[in-house]
C-alpha cells in the first residue's frame, strides 16, 4: 500500500518535472523566435556549406606565419592572466578558507571579490575595460585576469578546505608562525590540486581569449574576425584549426602532468 | 618547584557540558605519567590545555614557571618550543619527505622567513638524521611520509617532537591507531628516549595494561575529573572500575594516594 | 636491532650541504611546470603590444567608469520591461541549447561510455567530442551564422555544439561509474541493452545528469551573454555591447551588469546546492 503511494508520487513528480521542462522549452523558443523544425532543417545545408567552404587551400597556408604569431600572442596572454591571477587568488583563497582564514570579515571580503569577479562574464569585463584601455593586449589580459581571479579563488578555497587539518595542528604545537604553517603544512598538501586548477584555467582562458580578442581586436580572435568579415573562409578554417590543435595539445600536456602529480 | 602544575583547571566547549572540571595535579621533571580514562573523559582536552592548543576557561596551568593562560602570542610560541607533541594520527604533512617533517619541529626557533625558505643549519639536519637513526628509520629519510607504515610515521612524529629539544612531551593516544607490535615498538622508544634525555612525558592512553607497565605514575580521568592519581603499582581493579565505570559505584570519591 | 651507524643515508647537494627534499618525480614535474609557466608569463609581458596605452590615465578612467557603473546605475535607452524581455531572450537561448544539448548528449554518451558501447564507437565519439570542444563557442556561433543564416538558430546551434561536447564527457564518465555488478545482474536475467539503460543506467545516474545539466545551464547563461555581445545573437549581451560600445552610457552598462550579476549568482547558488546534494566529491569542471 505504502509502496504504491510512493510509486504514484514518483510518477506524479516525473510528470510535473517533464511538464515544466516542456513549458520552459516552449517559452524559450517563443521568446527567442527559435523554430526547432527550422533549426533541424537548416542543419544539412549548414553542413554542406561547412564542408564546401571551410577547407584550407595552398594559398591560405601562406598566411600561416601571421596566424601563428597571433595564436602565440593569445596563448601567452592566457597564461599570463592565469599565472598572475594565481598569485592574488592564493592570498584571497587563504583569507577565504575556513582552515587558514584569520578573520570572518576578511574571509567574507575575499569570497565577495571572488563572486563578483566570477559572475560578471568575461565579455562584460572586456567591454568595460575596452573603453579606457583601448584596443590592445592589456585589455584582454585584464579581462581574463579578473575572470581567472574569481574562478581560481573559489577553487583554491575548496582545495584548502579539503586539506587535512592534522598537520596544521602539529605545526601549531611546535610554535610555528602562521605563514610557516601555511607554507609548510597547507600548501604542500593542496599544491597538486592547485596546479591542476591552474592548467584547467589556462585551457578555458585560451577559448575565452578568442572571444575577448574579437571584441578588443587582439590575438587570434582578431584574425578570425578579420577573415570572417572579409569572407575569406579558407583562412577562417585555418584559424579555427590552429586553435583546435593548440587547445587539444594543451589538454594532452595538462592531462599528462595531472596523471603524474595527482 | 615542579615542572608542570595544573590548578583547578576547567574547560567547556558549550554551556551545557563541562569537559574538564576542577582538575589539579603536578608533574616533576623526568616523570613518565600516563593519563587513562574512557573516550570522552577529557584526556585530549587536558593535554591540549597544557600547551594551550585549546583556550583555558578556568584555573591555571603553570609550566616551567610561566602561567600558560596569560602568555601573549609571541611568548606562547616560545613556550611551545619547549613542549613536544605526538598525535594519534601522527599529523605529518603527507607529501613531504620524512626529513622535512622532522625539521618542522625547528620552526618555533626560526623567523617566519627562515621557516618559509626552509633554511635549516647543517647542525639541525645532522641532529635530525641522528634522531632518525636512533628511532631506526634513517633509511627512510628521503621517502614521502605517506609511503611509510603507521608505526614508522609515528616514529617520524616522535623525531619531530624531539628535535624541538623539549622539556616535556605530550602524547595524545600515540598508539591508538597501531597494531600491538608497532604499539610496543613506539612505547619502548618513548620510554627509553625520554629516560635517556631526561624529558618529562605525559601519555594519554586507554589501555590500562600498557599504562601500568610503562609509566611511573597514572592519572585516572573520568567525566572530566581526576578519580585516581598515584604510582602505577597502586592502581587496583577497584580504581580501574571507577575510571571506566565498569562497576556501578555508589558515591564518586577521589582516590588520592 | 639498530641499523649500523653509517652516514650513507645522508644525501648531499652539490654545494656539500645536506639535502632535505625527496626529489621524486612528482616534485620535479611540479617544479618544472612552475618554472615553465613563470618563464612564459615573463615572455608574455615582454611581447604584449602596448601601443596607444596610457596606463595611469586608463586606470583612473576605469576607476571612474566602475564608480559610475556600480553607484549610479540607470536605464536610458530602453525600459525596464524591455530589459527583462532581453534577459528572457538570453535565458531562453541558454535554456534551449542546454536542454537540447542534454538530450542529444545523453544518447551520444551512451555510445561513448566504454561499459555500454563497443570500443570503436566509443573512441570515435570521444575524438569527435574532443574536437568540437576545442573550438571556442563563439566560432561555432559565427560559423553557423553564415552556414545557417543569422538569427536565433545560429546562436542556439552554435551553443548547442559546445554544450553537447561538454555534457557527453560528463555523462559518459557518470555512466562508466555505474556498478558493474548491476549491469551484469540485468544481463544475466536476459534484459536487452535498452532495458539495461532505462532500468539500471538512467535511475542510478539521473541525479548526476541533472546536476551536470544545470551546471551547463549556468555556463550557457554567461555564454549566451557573450554571444549577444560578440556574435550579435541578441539578448541582454547585445544591449550591453550597445550601451558600452555605441552609447558609452556607463549607467546603463552598470544596470545591465547588475542584472547579469544577480542572475549569475542565483544560478551559481542553485547549482552549488544541487552539486553538494548529489555529488559532493567531484570537481567543478
Amino acid at each position: 500500500m505504502n509502496e504504491k503511494v510512493m510509486r504514484n508520487q514518483r510518477k506524479w513528480q516525473t510528470i510535473i518535472f517533464a511538464t515544466i521542462i516542456i513549458v520552459l522549452t516552449y517559452l524559450s523558443s517563443d521568446i527567442t523566435n527559435f523554430n526547432i523544425i527550422h533549426g533541424i532543417a537548416t542543419l544539412p545545408n549548414a553542413f554542406t556549406w561547412i564542408v564546401s567552404n571551410l577547407f584550407i587551400t595552398q594559398e591560405t597556408l601562406e598566411r600561416l606565419p601571421k596566424i601563428l604569431e597571433k595564436l602565440a600572442e593569445t596563448i601567452l596572454m592566457s597564461i599570463a592572466a592565469t599565472t598572475t591571477a594565481t598569485v592574488f587568488s592564493l592570498f584571497l583563497g587563504l583569507m577565504g578558507s575556513k582552515t587558514t582564514g584569520t578573520s570572518n570579515l576578511l574571509g567574507a571580503f575575499a569570497r565577495f571579490i571572488a563572486s563578483v569577479a566570477r559572475n560578471i562574464p568575461v565579455v562584460a569585463w572586456a567591454l568595460i575595460l575596452l573603453l579606457s584601455f583601448g584596443q590592445n593586449s592589456v585589455t584582454g589580459y585584464l579581462a581574463l585576469f579578473v575572470g581567472s581571479l574569481g574562478f581560481l579563488t573559489r577553487a583554491f578555497i575548496e582545495s584548502i578546505d579539503e586539506a587535512s587539518q592534522s598537520a596544521v595542528e602539529a605545526l601549531r604545537a611546535t610554535g610555528a608562525t602562521y605563514f610557516q604553517i601555511v607554507y609548510k603544512a597547507v600548501i604542500p598538501q593542496c599544491l597538486p590540486q592547485m596546479i591542476s586548477w591552474i592548467l584547467f584555467m589556462i585551457e578555458t582562458n585560451i577559448r575565452s581569449a578568442t572571444l575577448v580578442g574579437i571584441l578588443t581586436g587582439t590575438g587570434i580572435g582578431y584574425s578570425f574576425d578579420l577573415y570572417y568579415k572579409t569572407l575569406n573562409y579558407h583562412a577562417v578554417a585555418l584559424v579555427t584549426l590552429s586553435i583546435v590543435i593548440s587547445v587539444i595539445m594543451l589538454e594532452l600536456i595538462s592531462n599528462h602532468i595531472r596523471k603524474v602529480i595527482l | 618547584m615542579s615542572l608542570l602544575k595544573v590548578e583547578k583547571l576547567g574547560k567547556s566547549y558549550n554551556a551545557d557540558a563541562k569537559v574538564l572540571n576542577d582538575v589539579s595535579f603536578e608533574v616533576e621533571a623526568g616523570e613518565f605519567v600516563s593519563i587513562i580514562g574512557p573516550s570522552g573523559a577529557g584526556k585530549s582536552t587536558l593535554l591540549r590545555c597544557i600547551n594551550r592548543m585549546v583556550e583555558i576557561d578556568e584555573g591555571k596551568v603553570i609550566f616551567d614557571g610561566n602561567d600558560v593562560g596569560s602568555l601573549n602570542k609571541k611568548e606562547l610560541r616560545k613556550m611551545r618550543t619547549n613542549i613536544g607533541m605526538i598525535f594519534q594520527h601522527y599529523n605529518l604533512v603527507p607529501r613531504l619527505s620524512v626529513i622535512e617533517n622532522v625539521l618542522h619541529g625547528r620552526f618555533g626557533y626560526k623567523t617566519t622567513v627562515q621557516g618559509i625558505l626552509g633554511k635549516f643549519t647543517e647542525d639541525e639536519k645532522e641532529q635530525a638524521f641522528y634522531l632518525l637513526k636512533k628511532l631506526g628509520i634513517e633509511e627512510h629519510a628521503y621517502k614521502r611520509c605517506d609511503q611509510l607504515s603507521g608505526g614508522q610515521q609515528q616514529r617520524v612524529g616522535i623525531a619531530r617532537s624531539l628535535i624541538q629539544e623539549p622539556k616535556i612531551v605530550l602524547c595524545d593516544e600515540p598508539i591508538a591507531s597501531l597494531d600491538p607490535n608497532a604499539s610496543k615498538v613506539i612505547m619502548d622508544y618513548l620510554k627509553s628516549i625520554t629516560m635517556e634525555l631526561n624529558i618529562t612525558c605525559i601519555v594519554n592512553l586507554h589501555q590500562v595494561e600498557i599504562a601500568r607497565s610503562y609509566s611511573d605514575r597514572i592519572i585516572g580521568l573520568s567525566k572530566g575529573g581526576i578519580v585516581f592519581d598515584g604510582p602505577s603499582y597502586r592502581l587496583s581493579t577497584d580504581s580501574t572500575d571507577l575510571i571506566y565505570g565498569t562497576k556501578t559505584v555508589e558515591k564518586r570519591q577521589l582516590v588520592t594516594v | 636491532m639498530e641499523v649500523t651507524s653509517t652516514p650513507i643515508y645522508i644525501r648531499k647537494k652539490s654545494n656539500g650541504r645536506i639535502s632535505i627534499k625527496s626529489g621524486n618525480k612528482v616534485e620535479r614535474v611540479m617544479k618544472a611546470t612552475g618554472i615553465v609557466l613563470f618563464g612564459l608569463t615573463i615572455l608574455a609581458f615582454m611581447s604584449f603590444n602596448y601601443s596607444g596605452l596610457d596606463l595611469t590615465k586608463a586606470i583612473s578612467e576605469t576607476a571612474y567608469n566602475l564608480k559610475t557603473m556600480f553607484l549610479e546605475p540607470a536605464l536610458s535607452h530602453f525600459t525596464w520591461g524591455e530589459a527583462f524581455y532581453q534577459v528572457g531572450i538570453t535565458l531562453g537561448l541558454a535554456f534551449l541549447s542546454t536542454i537540447l544539448g542534454a538530450v542529444i548528449a545523453f544518447f551520444l554518451a551512451l555510445m561513448a561510455a566504454t561499459n555500454l558501447s563497443n570500443k570503436w564507437i566509443s573512441k570515435t565519439v570521444r575524438i569527435l567530442v574532443a574536437f568540437v570542444r576545442a573550438v571556442p563557442t563563439v566560432l561555432w556561433v559565427l560559423i553557423f551564422a553564415i552556414a545557417a543564416g543569422l538569427g536565433s538558430e545560429a546562436a542556439v546551434l552554435g551553443m548547442l555544439f559546445h554544450s553537447i561536447a561538454y555534457l557527453v564527457k560528463a555523462f559518459s564518465e557518470a555512466f562508466e561509474e555505474v556498478d558493474k555488478g548491476i549491469l551484469e545482474a540485468l544481463t544475466a536475467t536476459g534484459a536487452n541493452w535498452w532495458h539495461t539503460v532505462t532500468h539500471a543506467i538512467l535511475p542510478s545516474t539521473f541525479t548526476y545528469l541533472l546536476s551536470w545539466t544545470f551546471l551547463r545551464f549556468e555556463i550557457n547563461f554567461s555564454v549566451a551573454v557573450a554571444m549577444g555581445a560578440a556574435a550579435g545573437a541578441g539578448g541582454i549581451g547585445f544591449e550591453l555591447f550597445m550601451a558600452s560600445g555605441f552609447y558609452f552610457d556607463m549607467r546603463e552598462v552598470g544596470l545591465i551588469t547588475y542584472m547579469i550579476l544577480i542572475l549569475a549568482i542565483v544560478l551559481e547558488l542553485t547549482s552549488t546546492r544541487l552539486k553538494s546534494r548529489y555529488f559532493p566529491a567531484t570537481s567543478v569542471k
